[in-house]
């Protein structure tokens, strides 16, 4: 609750706001009493020759106020976090406030998702309202990493392609949303072989996707390649149920080239995807995730 | 009396309002409750129009409709206020700071010239106070019947007419928080949920805050609020100088005060124009005596004027006796024309000049106002990407804000950078007074990045509204970085 380093501080805060209260209600008191003055009702003061300050009494009104404001003051105290490390007797606080504002938004929102919950992607793709909220959700929340055209970037896969690490189907999407990935590859080069072996391998990679490579170290790398099959499959097509990219294509998440490929057998690589089901609602990531599905298929809403 | 002899103002003991018994006593003063006469004339007649004028205008407002919307909406809830044909955003701030500045040299300008008009004839806190002694009048009758009522025991005539004055100043009130919150709550909405009293809690507050402020200070506090709460007041005085324009009485002409006779002629028995009748303080709404000089009281309503020249015409007297005049007017006997020769000094000019620029200013500003914004952002993920051939590729988001209502539709360009090329969806559209955001890949080809070389090149957006209708197209050039990475 209260953020002292020990209780004194907590207790000297309250002493001072309560005595400080009741110091301008006696302050008040004390100055409002009526003091005798001088004949003629000045204080005797004297400025430019002929300018005198007179004692006139308070209006009624403004004394009616400055008690209510020492009131409301009391009050305040009284009701909200205060008076040191007390909490009020309400309970306020802002983080209560703050989810209370979020759960009502959320009730808000509650009908609108409802009606998105139970239609399929391919409904969704063609809903401009869906879509609307889809690409809000996508800037908030994804575009930091997966840049604001979905394209990704080194390290970060894009979105618009067709080509999917875990497989592209909405479900598929949505699990990934809402649990993250975790993407391994483990370093390979003690399984591969000599620092040769697995520049051979490299080359060989590369040509699988029709990539610029040297072909005799291709040709050597082939048999080495049995090491890496055992996730990326026999052809190199990748395995969507491990997140085993496809090695055929023109796709390189980490870098293309001998060298990136060198290094990533080398060393390896951990690629995480954050969970999100902490921070959207079931119903939130379902309208994303057709979202995300839409762009994939060049859909018209998208970008 | 000349005017180099300073005016010697006289001091008066404040009576002491004892309130407790016992030695001392509180130095606190009850409101003196102060009966103004009704008055008519050239300035109530004037201040009856501006009383019209404004209400007709703060009532009347909110049930205009414009475009099938409320004509003039504050809505905060999404950041956009509706103001006829306008729709200003949170970016448009500006103008409501320049409206201020007029507003503001407009009031220096008036007060420099003839002192508190604004007080005396437009401030609400007149205007409300105005409306709100007319219904005490039609209710508890003039001055001295409703000092009568005051003093007279509780009695069932004296009920119902307190009664009565009660129901229409809170009905006043409470229609006047209603027509408030009708400019940020569409008025008509606002009107249904009255029927079932289902305003939400802010509106709820806000109409009852507003009416209670308006029952208060218009029934209550009237006088006070400009004697001690307006900071207007203060600072209005400080305008003055001896070329102002201020309510005054011509002592010259009035002194010595006494009652005599329609017939007699005062000369005779040496007396000044004044008959001592006492009613400009009766209609004063301060419960000054303007014939004291000025008093920093005085809200220049010029009531005293209106009543003092009927006493004038009865008498057969010439008018103006109490009259709009400057102090040097009065120290030197200067008639109407030579007093108005002096309206236009240096301060008056300098108001002028001033209000004159910033009033074209905020017209033309207005007039040429962008019908859209644009943002580019760059994204902030990674500077750079590399594409399949070599390529590099940067991303943007251009936060476009379409100011007008209906849908509009936008096409990006690219210029200042050789060779580039958007290569996502370069044409979309934005719907009525919203905004969005919109992604933009800029690709460079391989051959030209090595021809930049490494670092951040400047790179310039055209956004172009297209024409659609009777809205011309328009062009937006906002300026941005490409990055080549090493």
């Amino acid at each position: 609750m209260s953020d002292f380093f020990n209780s004194g501080w907590s207790t000297f805060i309250a002493v001072t706001t309560v005595v400080s209260l009741i110091a301008c209600l006696a302050l008040l008191i004390i100055a409002s009493r009526r003091k005798p003055m001088a004949n003629d009702n000045t204080t005797g003061h004297v400025w430019d020759v002929d300018l005198v300050e007179l004692n006139n009494p308070l209006p009624r009104w403004w004394m009616v106020l400055f008690v209510l404001t020492v009131v409301c003051g009391g009050a305040y105290v009284f009701l909200y976090p205060g008076l040191g490390s007390s909490a009020g007797t309400l309970n306020w606080t802002s983080t209560g406030q703050y989810e209370a504002e979020q759960k009502k938004a959320a009730t808000a929102m509650a009908a609108v998702y409802a009606r998105y919950a139970s239609q399929p992607a391919e409904v969704l793709a063609k809903d401009a309202g869906a879509m609307g909220i889809g690409e809000r959700l996508f800037v908030n929340n994804c575009a930091a990493c997966h840049g604001s055209d979905a394209r990704g970037s080194k390290g970060f896969p894009n979105l618009t392609d067709s080509d999917w690490l875990y497989g592209g189907s909405l479900e598929t999407i949505k699990e990934t949303i809402a649990n993250g990935r975790q993407g391994v590859m483990p370093p390979m080069a003690a399984a591969v072989g000599s620092a040769q072996d697995v520049v051979n391998v490299a080359n060989y990679v590369l040509s699988l996707s029709g990539s610029p490579h040297n072909a005799i170290q291709a040709a050597a790398g082939r048999e080495k390649f049995v090491a890496c099959a055992a996730c990326h499959g026999p052809g190199g097509k990748g395995t969507p149920a491990l997140g085993a990219p496809n090695l055929t294509d023109k796709v390189w998440l980490h870098g293309w080239g001998e060298e990136a490929i060198v290094a990533m057998v080398n060393n390896g690589k951990t690629n995480v995807m954050p969970a999100h089901a902490s921070r959207l609602t079931p119903e939130q990531i379902h309208v994303l995730g057709a979202y995300v599905w839409s762009l994939s298929r060049g859909a018209p809403t998208g970008p | 009396m000349s005017s180099t002899k300073p005016r010697v103002i006289p001091i008066v003991a404040a009576e002491a309002a004892s309130e407790v018994e016992g030695e001392g006593g509180w130095l606190f003063e009850k409101q003196k409750k102060i009966y103004p006469r009704s008055v008519t004339g050239y300035f109530s007649n004037w201040r009856w129009a501006m009383v019209w004028l404004t209400q007709i205008v703060f009532y009347g407002l909110p049930w205009l409709q414009w475009n099938d919307r409320q004509a003039v909406l504050f809505d905060l809830a999404s950041r956009r206020f509706y103001i006829f044909g306008l729709v200003l955003h949170p970016q448009d701030l500006v103008y409501l700071a320049a409206l201020l500045i007029i507003s503001a040299y407009l009031l220096f300008l008036f007060t420099a010239v003839a002192g508190r008009l604004w007080c005396g004839f437009t401030c609400p806190q007149t205007v409300y106070t105005e409306i709100f002694l007319w219904v005490e009048r039609r209710f508890e009758g003039d001055r001295i019947a409703r000092m009568r009522l005051d003093e007279a025991p509780w009695s069932f005539n004296k009920l119902w007419r307190k009664a009565g004055k009660q129901a229409v100043w809170i009905a006043i009130g409470l229609w006047t928080g209603f027509t408030l919150v009708g400019y940020f709550t569409p008025v008509k909405v606002l009107w249904g949920e009255a029927f079932t009293l289902a305003f939400g809690p802010w509106e709820w507050f806000w109409v009852l805050f507003y009416g209670f402020a308006t029952y208060g200070n218009a029934g209550y506090l009237r006088e006070q609020v400009c004697t001690y709460m307006c900071p207007y007041a203060r600072f209005q005085s400080a305008m003055f100088d001896r070329d102002t324009l201020i309510v005054s009485y011509d002592p010259a002409r009035g002194e010595p005060r006494g009652s005599r006779g329609r017939k007699v002629d005062p000369k005779s028995k040496g007396l000044g124009d004044c008959i001592d009748c006492s009613l400009c303080v009766q209609v004063c709404p301060t419960g000054i005596d303007i014939r004291n000089g000025l008093q920093y009281q005085c809200i220049g309503c010029a009531s005293c004027i209106d009543v003092c020249n009927e006493v004038m015409d009865k008498m057969n007297y010439e008018r103006g006796l109490i009259r709009f005049a400057t102090q040097n007017g009065l120290a030197n006997r200067w008639s109407k024309l030579q007093t108005w020769k002096r309206v236009l000094r240096p301060r008056v000019l300098v108001y002028s000049g001033v209000l004159g620029l910033i009033c074209i200013g905020f017209v033309v500003s207005l007039a040429l106002r962008s019908p859209f914004r644009v943002d580019v952002v760059r994204d902030r993920g990674a500077l750079a990407r590399l594409v399949d051939d070599g390529a590099i590729e940067n991303v943007y988001r251009l936060q476009v804000m379409n100011a007008t209502e209906g849908t509009q539709h936008y096409r990006v360009t690219l210029e200042g950078l050789e060779g580039a090329a958007i290569t996502s969806k370069a044409e979309f559209e934005v719907g009525s007074a919203e905004a969005r955001w919109w992604p933009v890949s800029v690709q460079v080809p391989h051959a030209a990045t090595r021809a930049l070389g490494p670092g951040a090149h400047p790179l310039r957006f055209r956004i172009e509204r297209l024409a659609k209708g009777d809205d011309g197209s328009v062009d937006v050039v906002e300026k941005s970085t490409f990055v080549v990475p090493r």
